[in-house]
Parts: C-alpha cells; sequence; structure tokens
C-alpha cells in the first residue's frame, strides 16, 4: 500500500473515531439533570445522592419548556431551568436527610408532580426534638367536613374590629394557640357571650386572625401563594386558576394510572372565597391540608417543601381572602 | 468562461488532497451532527443537527451553493463517502480491475429521479417533526449514511446519489440554472478517445461515479461536479466553466420525472411558506401530530396540492394553448413533451420559491447558529463565548424587500424560460406565464 493511501486512511479512521469518540466522552462525562413536563417524565434523575457538610454541584438543563429548580425547606432561591441551556447551580447540606427538590414554574398541567428527593448521608447530628403538626395533636379529621354553619353578610373588617376589642375579653382570643386551633366561625361562635351584634362579631373575628399575624408573613405568604397555589386555585382564590379546568378534565384519568385507585377524583380546586369553607377551617386543619395534601384530589403535599413558618404565612394570607385587613 | 485555465484552481482540482481534506472535516462534521442528533439536547433550538444542518447548511445550499455552484454541495457532500471508499477497496489508490463487492447496475425502472421524488415526499412529510426533532434529524442523517453504504456494496458507482437522494434530486433539476459547468473542451477528442477512462475509470482514477459520460453532458443535473473526471482525462479535455445563469434550460428537458421534481418543488416550497411560516396554528399541529387522523389529511392535502392542483391547472393551462392555434398531429405525445419542456419555467420559480422562503427562516434562526457552536451538544460548554447569545431575528427590515426581489425575479426568469421551451415545442408561452404569475402571488401572499 502506497503511503498517501495508508497515511489518508489513517486520517479518516482518525476522524470518525474522534468525531464518535469526542462527544461521547464529554456527553458521558456531563452528568446532567434533565427536567421535562411531568407527562414527559419530569426530573431524570429524580433521585440524586450527596453528602453532609460537602457541597453538591449540579447541572441542570430542560429539555421542553422553562421549568425551575429549588429544594424544599432550604434557604435557596429557585433558579429557572431554560430549555437547552445548563445551569450550574451548588447546594451544600448542613445535615443527612431526605430533602425534596421541585419545580417552581407553571410548567403543564401535572407540574406540581416535578419533583425529585436529593439523599444526603453522613454522620447523623443529634436527633432534634420533633413534635407532630399541630392538626396531628388537635387529632383533627382533615377529609371531615367543616363547613360553617353561618356566615357573615358582609366581608368582615378587622380595622372595624379593632375598635370594638374594648367591649371583649380579647385577651382569651389574642393567643396563637386559640387562632390556630380554632376555625373563624368557632371564634364567633365564643364570642355571643358577648353583647355585639353577630356582624360586629364577625369584625372581631377579622381582628383576631389580623392580630396573630404580620404584614412581612402576610407578604410571605402572598408570594408564596403566587408561585405554588395561583395555578390552580386562581390569583384571587376562588378556584380558578389556569390549571383548573384542566385538571379536572384530565385529571381523573391520570391519578388512576398513579395508583390503580379507581374511587380517587380529581377535584376543582378549592375556592378560597368560599366563606362557608374558609370560615369553618381552623388555621390547624388547613395546615395538615397543606402539609399533607388533598390525598387523590389533586392537591399536591407540601410538608416536603415549605418549613412550618412558610405554611403559617401561607394560611395567614389564604384567610385574607376572607377577611378585610389593615393595609 | 473557463475556470480550469486558472493553474492554482485546475491543480487544486486535478490533486485529490484539497478535497479530501475537505471530504474529512466534511465527514467529521456529519457524524458530529448524527451524535449531536441522538444523544444532545432535545431541544432543536440548541442541538447543532438541528441548527447546522437546517438552519446553516440549508441557508448555505440554498442561498449560495446551489444558485451558484450547482451541484457544489455534491462535489463536498460526505454521506456517500463511506460507501464509495469501500466498493473501491481504496481512499486513493487507483482501482482495482476485479470489482470488490456486487457492482450490479442499477435496475433500468430504477434509473430515473422517481426515487428521489419519493425520497424528498417522504422527509417533505415528516419535516415538521424532521426539522424540529433532533433524535429523528440523527437517525435521518444516519439512515442516509447507512443507505448509501447498502447500495455501495449492491451496486456500482453512487447509486444512492444519483437514483435515491432526497436532496440530490432537486439540487440536479436547480444546478442547470447554476452559471457553473463542467463540459468537455472537444467532442472530436472524446470521440476518439480509447477505452473511455472518464466513464470505465484507469489508473489515473475511477470511472465517473456519478454514471455519467462527460463527454455527452449537455447538462448540469447529473453531472455531481467529482472532478474525478479531470484526473482521469488523458487529454486535459475537461473544463469546468463559468457561464451565463440557466444555460442548460435553453434546450429543457423532455423527463416526465424531472417535470414532476419542479412540481414537488414549487408546492413543498408553496406549502411550507403556509404551513412553516403562516399563522395558521391548525395546518402547524396537523403537520406536527404525524400519524394523526389531520396529520393524514394534511399528507393528503400534501399529496394532491403537488401531484394533482398545481400540474392539474398546468395542464389545463397547456391545453389552451395546444388547442389555440397549435394543432397536435400526433396528440398526445405533444402534450407530454410540451408539459414536460414547459414545466422548465418552473425550475428558476421553484428555485426563487425555495430562496425566498428560506430567507425568512434563516434570517429568523440565524442567531442559534452562534450559541450551538459554542455549545453544541447542549452541555453547558462555551467553547467560543458565543453560547448565551439571545435569540434574535436578523435584518428583519429587509426580509420582505428580498423575498419580493426573489419572487418577481424568479418569475421573470421563469416567463424567460418558458419563451424558450415554448419555441422549443412550438406552442404559445403566455398560458404558462401566467401560471407562473398566478401561483407567485399566492406565494408572495404566503409570505407577505
Amino acid at each position: 500500500m502506497k503511503r498517501s493511501e495508508l497515511l489518508s486512511r489513517l486520517l479518516v479512521i482518525t476522524g470518525i473515531i474522534l468525531a464518535i469518540g469526542a462527544p461521547l466522552v464529554f456527553w458521558t462525562r456531563t452528568p446532567l439533570i434533565h427536567a421535562r413536563m411531568a407527562e414527559n417524565g419530569g426530573w431524570n434523575p429524580d433521585v440524586i445522592q450527596a453528602e453532609a457538610g460537602k457541597p453538591l454541584h449540579l447541572k441542570i438543563t430542560s429539555d421542553d419548556v422553562v421549568h425551575g429548580f429549588a429544594v424544599g425547606q432550604m434557604d435557596v432561591q429557585s433558579v429557572d431551568i431554560l430549555p437547552g441551556k445548563v445551569t450550574d447551580i451548588t447546594l451544600s447540606f448542613d445535615k443527612p436527610g431526605i430533602y425534596t427538590f421541585f419545580c417552581t414554574r407553571w410548567c403543564g398541567l401535572n407540574h406540581w408532580r416535578m419533583r425529585g428527593t436529593i439523599e444526603v448521608s453522613g454522620s447523623p447530628s443529634d436527633p432534634e426534638p420533633a413534635s407532630p403538626p399541630l392538626y396531628v395533636s388537635l387529632n383533627l379529621d382533615l377529609d371531615a367536613p367543616h363547613d360553617a354553619l353561618s356566615i357573615p353578610s358582609q366581608t368582615p373588617s378587622a380595622i372595624r374590629g379593632e375598635k370594638l376589642v374594648g367591649q371583649v375579653p380579647f385577651t382569651n382570643y389574642q393567643s396563637l394557640n386559640y387562632y390556630r386551633a380554632n376555625s373563624p366561625y368557632q371564634a364567633f361562635t365564643d364570642l355571643s357571650n358577648t353583647p355585639l351584634t353577630e356582624s360586629q362579631r364577625w369584625d372581631v373575628v377579622a381582628y383576631i386572625w389580623q392580630s396573630n399575624t404580620t404584614k412581612g408573613s402576610l407578604a410571605n405568604g402572598k408570594g408564596l401563594y403566587a408561585q405554588n397555589c395561583a395555578a390552580c386555585h386562581g390569583e384571587n382564590g376562588a378556584g380558578d386558576g389556569v390549571f383548573a379546568d384542566d385538571l379536572v378534565e384530565a385529571g381523573e384519568a391520570s391519578m388512576q394510572s398513579m395508583s390503580g385507585a379507581t374511587d380517587m377524583r380529581m377535584q376543582t380546586p378549592v375556592d378560597f372565597t368560599d366563606p362557608k369553607r374558609m370560615f369553618g377551617a381552623s388555621p390547624a386543619l388547613l395546615q395538615g391540608k397543606i402539609l399533607r395534601g388533598g390525598m387523590g384530589t389533586g392537591m399536591p403535599m407540601w410538608g416536603s417543601i415549605f418549613t412550618e413558618q412558610q405554611i403559617w404565612d401561607l394560611i395567614a394570607y389564604i384567610y385574607s381572602f376572607q377577611f378585610e385587613y389593615e393595609h | 468562461m473557463e475556470l480550469t485555465r486558472l493553474p492554482l484552481l485546475k491543480s487544486a482540482l486535478k490533486s485529490r488532497y484539497p478535497q479530501l481534506a475537505v471530504f474529512i472535516v466534511m465527514l467529521i462534521g456529519y457524524i458530529f451532527a448524527i451524535l449531536a442528533g441522538l444523544i444532545g439536547t432535545p431541544v432543536g433550538s440548541h442541538n447543532f443537527s438541528i441548527v447546522f444542518v437546517w438552519i446553516a447548511w440549508w441557508a448555505i445550499l440554498i442561498l449560495v451553493a446551489v444558485p451558484f455552484f450547482g451541484r457544489g454541495w455534491c462535489a463536498v457532500c460526505p454521506i456517500p463517502l463511506p460507501g464509495e471508499w469501500l466498493q473501491r477497496g481504496a481512499i486513493l489508490a487507483p482501482p482495482d480491475k476485479r470489482p470488490k463487492w456486487l457492482n450490479l447496475r442499477v435496475p433500468k425502472m430504477f434509473r430515473n429521479i422517481w426515487l428521489q421524488n419519493i425520497s424528498f415526499l417522504l422527509l417533505a412529510l415528516f419535516s415538521s417533526i424532521l426539522l424540529t426533532t433532533p433524535n429523528i434529524t440523527g437517525i435521518v442523517l444516519a439512515a442516509m449514511l447507512f443507505a448509501a453504504i447498502g447500495l455501495s456494496t449492491i451496486f456500482e458507482r453512487r447509486a444512492f446519489c444519483r437514483y435515491l437522494c432526497p436532496v440530490g434530486g432537486f439540487i440536479g433539476l436547480y444546478s442547470q440554472t447554476a452559471p457553473i459547468e463542467l463540459r468537455i473542451k472537444d467532442k472530436q477528442v472524446c470521440v476518439k478517445c480509447e477505452g473511455k477512462p472518464c466513464y470505465n475509470g484507469s489508473q489515473a482514477g475511477y470511472g465517473c461515479p456519478w454514471d455519467v459520460f462527460p463527454g455527452g453532458l449537455t447538462k448540469n443535473t447529473y453531472c455531481g461536479l467529482c472532478m474525478e473526471c479531470i484526473r482521469t482525462c488523458p487529454h486535459d479535455n475537461i473544463a469546468v466553466n463559468l457561464r451565463p445563469f440557466s444555460a442548460d434550460l435553453a434546450k429543457p428537458s423532455n423527463r416526465m420525472d424531472e417535470a414532476f421534481k419542479a412540481f414537488i418543488m414549487l408546492g413543498s416550497a408553496m406549502i411550507y411558506a403556509g404551513v412553516l411560516l403562516g399563522p395558521w396554528g391548525m395546518f402547524k399541529d396537523a403537520a406536527y401530530n404525524v400519524g394523526s387522523s389531520a396529520w393524514f389529511v394534511y399528507a393528503i392535502i400534501f399529496l394532491a396540492i403537488i401531484f394533482v392542483i398545481l400540474p392539474g391547472f398546468f395542464t389545463l393551462a397547456l391545453s389552451l394553448t395546444l388547442s389555440n392555434g397549435h394543432p397536435s398531429p400526433t396528440g398526445r405525445g405533444v402534450g407530454v413533451r410540451a408539459f414536460a419542456s414547459l414545466s422548465s419555467a418552473l425550475i428558476p420559480l421553484g428555485l426563487m420559491f425555495w430562496v425566498a422562503f428560506s430567507l425568512s427562516f434563516v434570517l429568523t434562526n440565524a442567531s442559534y447558529i452562534l450559541a450551538a457552536l459554542s455549545d453544541p451538544l447542549g452541555l453547558g460548554w462555551n467553547l467560543f463565548g458565543t453560547a448565551n447569545t439571545a435569540w434574535q431575528p436578523m435584518l428583519t427590515t429587509i426580509l420582505a424587500p428580498a423575498q419580493t426581489l426573489a419572487l418577481v425575479g424568479g418569475l421573470i426568469w421563469s416567463a424567460r424560460t418558458a419563451q424558450k421551451a415554448a419555441n422549443e415545442v412550438k406552442v404559445s408561452s403566455i398560458p404558462v406565464i401566467v401560471y407562473s404569475l398566478i401561483v407567485t402571488s399566492i406565494m408572495l401572499w404566503l409570505l407577505l
């Protein structure tokens, strides 16, 4: 064989090996986390291993639409994951455990199913004393009907209520424990032995609810609500979010395929502007519903994502759909 | 003007090394595009295979290579190379006397461009997902490579390029308009030449891979500009010439496969302009949802426009001509010849339709090229610092005028071609010019 032929064969073979080998090598050495709409697989991988005390570098890309990435119960700013682009993020975990990461963009009908876990290993530190959530301590049945037996004829006003507190033993109601354990309707009932009219009692209830939160909490709750709840429950809490109708229409079949249970029914997202429902629900009950989720109704569980304080902030904001607070 | 008189160009064409260097680069790029399609990001606008094949390559092909160099792309196309090298058993070495593989002649019934028409239409019907889905593009590119290899082991020469390549068919058709040609210098030299090494091969090189005898070349259609005959001709009788545009169309072909290729290309450009660039979401959905009932309706309409509506109205126009002072003594024969010949008027028109259509999506999407260049696989690289280039349509102010110019220019070019073809078959060119005017108006409406 002539040298020129040999050389050209070598060049061609080298070129082909390079063209095939180089991309494959780089591809296999760049572990990417792929985000896809839940219908197309969600996160891949959806389980990530990490070690406590060691930084975890992640490269995340979206294979379809804009997604977001955040880790539940961690003070980490969520980042956008753009289609075809790679987002680098570094996380650090102080304690071992299982953390939930989730999508923060309304990427599709099943957006809320886009979750994965980060399993952080390491020597367990001293276990922190765990206390059960309030709804467990109170032994509440989260799925029992809880409608208020009567509702106000006008929106209860904390501003008006504040002027009336002198006429009631307000300190009985001002405590956080009372607020969290009782529904507005219960408070309204408890106020029945005062000289106030029904309308005034509702105003005082509004003031009790306002006095157990802060403007900061409400603002934080509003932000959390807009990012995580409004897609289904609607920006104004009316249960008419952009996904609401589609969820009911498409959700039932997908719920059945998820668990095999045929008695599950996707429900229309709860209407927070419905006074019967809201005045009959205590903060502890709402905490349970948020922590646990709707169990087959389409309402996701948020216990692994929100911190306890975030949930209380969110609840405080949800009540603001019913009460007129001081701005 | 004979370009091969330029010593530098001539020696570059005679030597195998410059072409081999280009081949290797193209082959690496092609294989990389396949892999990028298969393993890179599924987001088409950021994947090398989509961006470099359907935006960059297509822009170069339809806006530069075909109009100015005819089959210039075929001269450097990497698809037939592995098969051809396998077939020859060598890359540069002189051919063996005994063929290494089956070396069959392609059956006569397939020695036309009907298979190329079909393969183009197959891709065209799936174009919405092909143009946007990297792994489909990767699979199609790989399939073409393996088809070329397979055919090279069964048939002689470049059977894939000549008879199956979905792109080669229209490049060949439109190459007739290009100002470049490869031709012999003196016919008598070829007549007297013993052994015809340009066709049969010799120690100096291989017989024409495109199964063309250069001595009989009168059109660009089937000459792949591989330059092999320049190397094998013992009499230095092959030249590459610069010539006026569309010189080949002075004597139009009367082949029906080529005539229908002209309709396929014309119709496809119009349908794409409507479906891919138009405001009708319903059509886009139908084209994208391959296999759905809407897609089948889309496919039927697509084929009906190409095979029934466009040729039907063309035939109607011709029948007016033939029955108006041009009676035909042999009836159908003249009609078919007139149909095939006058359809050559649609060649420059179709080319300019494609230029106008391509300007739209190429200028709109060209900014993706920079991003994909720096991060071809979507792995987060930034090789040239351009990975984060934002999508930005380019030259938007000149787009509509450029498209209008292309279409109006195409219409004038088509009218002149129609006049020449009409003279050949002795009929009036007016109905064909009116036909061209109507389809150009529709295309203008679709694009603007």
